[in-house]
């Protein structure tokens, strides 16, 4: 098994942290991981993306010009990204902010509405669970309890009292994506 | 302390980092510079000099930086610096004396894009620098170019070794990608700091002894000549033990690339996609780059067609591969620069039209 994926925003959305708390739930599952982020001048100037790559092996080029899964996560992500899908690979979108909809025909596509889910849930920052919850769900690549632990082992302890709210927000995040 | 090997997953630079505490440095002088800045602010969260004695230092200057690893290394002590290229730049006078004077240390450069302020993103421009000297003189540094976060870490061990062993400095090449990327890392057991001196060592001199003089200047032209080539001899047996390199589907390959580092990386997948194709292609990595795996290079010419050597690069490392096919077989050079990581599938494209041609 190789998944090959982008996850691409704003800076200060939590691009990068949901990507590390992917690959630390892939190591709890045994598995292989890189995670590759943008750290050029885009970071300052708004986009943030991260490359992360979860294989049963070894990975060979931690960076790709092609993905099995793209998450978008603004505009200028679904720009650049849109046409970085494989065929057959899947495309998942928070609709906020999109102005233009993804148009390919030959990708499976998923909207979650999770800066919106998120809002109900009174809490900004569990967007990006929300949407990893959106992604599990329809590629479950890594088993509920590893997510978890992986959550545990990225957050420092000062904040593992928010881990519920979080478990929360993937559960969240798995009931409202859907295809479109 | 543990002596269990520890599993984590951490940057390339972190992993120098944690790596230096382990394989028991006596200190660290850098300054920073992206995309290097994790491994200073790394030891200086982790405070080494509170359990193992190391010291961490963020000096005032990369110039100054290097001139305290000269004196660390002077009194015979396990002692690195790191930065990315524009730093190593600033760093090239104080490797040269260090490499005149035939001491010990460990430089890590996580290369980005030049010349000058250049791009803080990937590249792989600094192989000349690294491998054909760098500062003044005729010298060599020992250069390993880890391809992963793993050889980031056990590259530190190693560097130290090799710099003790031979009375040399010795280079880390990574790059950008390399040092921001996360993968997963086995971490050795931490190492007591050496209570070692060696003889050579400038630590006070003692009634049963010389005086211990640690120079670079030979004013005499004869002993000038006589230091020249016992620095030859030293790089012969270097070349002659050391040389390291790593082969994928080499057995039966008509193309052979030839890429170290992330280069090396992205070659491997090149590989996979080539060989899906029906095209027989195999990679040679060059884990020492000085010294060059020059003689496997040539044994690979005498029964491959074509050679291609991958660099984020303008072709640096080429002229090396050149050198060691000495025109048995053609040989190309692709990268891309600027900070660009090449892709895969383009290696793929490349060689396809070379063939074709």
């Amino acid at each position: 098994m190789t998944e090959e994926m982008i996850i691409a925003g704003f800076g200060g959305q939590g691009v990068l942290s949901m990507g590390k708390i992917l690959a630390y739930s892939a190591v709890m599952q045994d598995m292989e991981v890189s995670w590759m982020p943008s750290y050029g001048p885009e970071m300052r100037g708004g986009t943030a993306n991260v490359t992360v790559i979860i294989s049963s092996e070894k990975i060979s080029s931690p960076i790709l010009r092609q993905f099995d899964t793209a998450i978008i996560l603004n505009q200028q992500s679904m720009d650049k990204f849109e046409s970085s899908v494989k065929p057959g690979g899947l495309l998942i979108y928070d609709t906020n902010g999109i102005s233009r909809h993804p148009e390919r025909k030959d990708i499976d596509i998923y909207r979650i509405d999770a800066v919106e889910e998120a809002g109900k849930m009174n809490n900004s920052r569990i967007f990006n669970m929300i949407v990893l919850g959106g992604f599990l769900k329809i590629k479950p690549i890594i088993k509920f309890e590893n997510v978890i632990k992986g959550l545990k082992e990225s957050l420092p302890p000062r904040y593992h009292d928010l881990i519920p709210l979080n478990e929360k927000a993937l559960e969240r995040g798995m009931e409202v994506v859907r295809q479109i | 302390m543990t002596q269990e090997k520890e599993l984590r997953l951490m940057k390339g630079n972190e992993a120098v980092a944690e790596a230096a505490i382990r394989a028991g440095a006596d200190g660290y002088f850098g300054y920073p510079i992206t995309p290097q800045s994790e491994i200073l602010e790394y030891l200086m969260a982790a405070k080494p000099y509170e359990t193992t004695g190391m010291v961490v230092l963020q000096a005032e200057s990369e110039v100054a930086a290097i001139n305290m690893v000269y004196g660390g290394a002077g009194c015979g002590k396990k002692v690195m610096t790191t930065s990315s290229s524009p730093g190593i730049s600033l760093k090239q006078e104080g490797i040269s004396y260090i490499a005149g004077a035939e001491l010990p240390c460990l430089i890590v450069n996580v290369v980005r894009g030049g010349p000058g302020l250049g791009t803080i993103q990937p590249a792989q421009s600094d192989y000349f620098q690294a491998v054909k000297g760098g500062g003044h003189g005729d010298y060599h540094l020992i250069v390993l170019a880890p391809a992963s976060v793993q050889e980031m870490a056990d590259f530190v061990g190693l560097g130290f070794d090799l710099a003790f062993k031979y009375r040399n400095p010795v280079m880390i090449l990574s790059d950008g990608a390399i040092g921001q990327m996360m993968e997963k890392v086995w971490l050795g057991p931490y190492k007591e700091r050496s209570k070692d001196v060696p003889d050579w060592a400038t630590t006070g001199k003692t009634p049963d002894r010389e005086r211990n003089i640690i120079t670079s200047l030979h004013l005499d032209s004869f002993s000038e000549e006589r230091f020249n080539q016992k620095l030859i001899k030293k790089y012969e047996e270097i070349k002659s033990k050391e040389v390291r390199f790593e082969e994928f589907n080499c057995e039966d390959a008509d193309y052979v690339l030839v890429a170290y580092g992330t280069s090396a990386r992205v070659c491997q997948k090149s590989v996979q996609m080539a060989r899906a194709e029906g095209l027989k292609v195999g990679l040679l990595r060059p884990v020492t780059l000085f010294p060059f795996p020059s003689k496997r290079i040539s044994e690979l010419s005498t029964r491959a067609k074509m050679i291609l050597s991958v660099e984020m690069s303008s072709g640096q490392m080429v002229e090396d591969v050149l050198l060691a096919v000495n025109g048995k077989i053609p040989v190309y050079h692709y990268g891309r620069m600027g900070g660009i990581v090449t892709a895969p599938d383009e290696v793929v494209d490349f060689l396809k039209s070379k063939i074709g041609g």
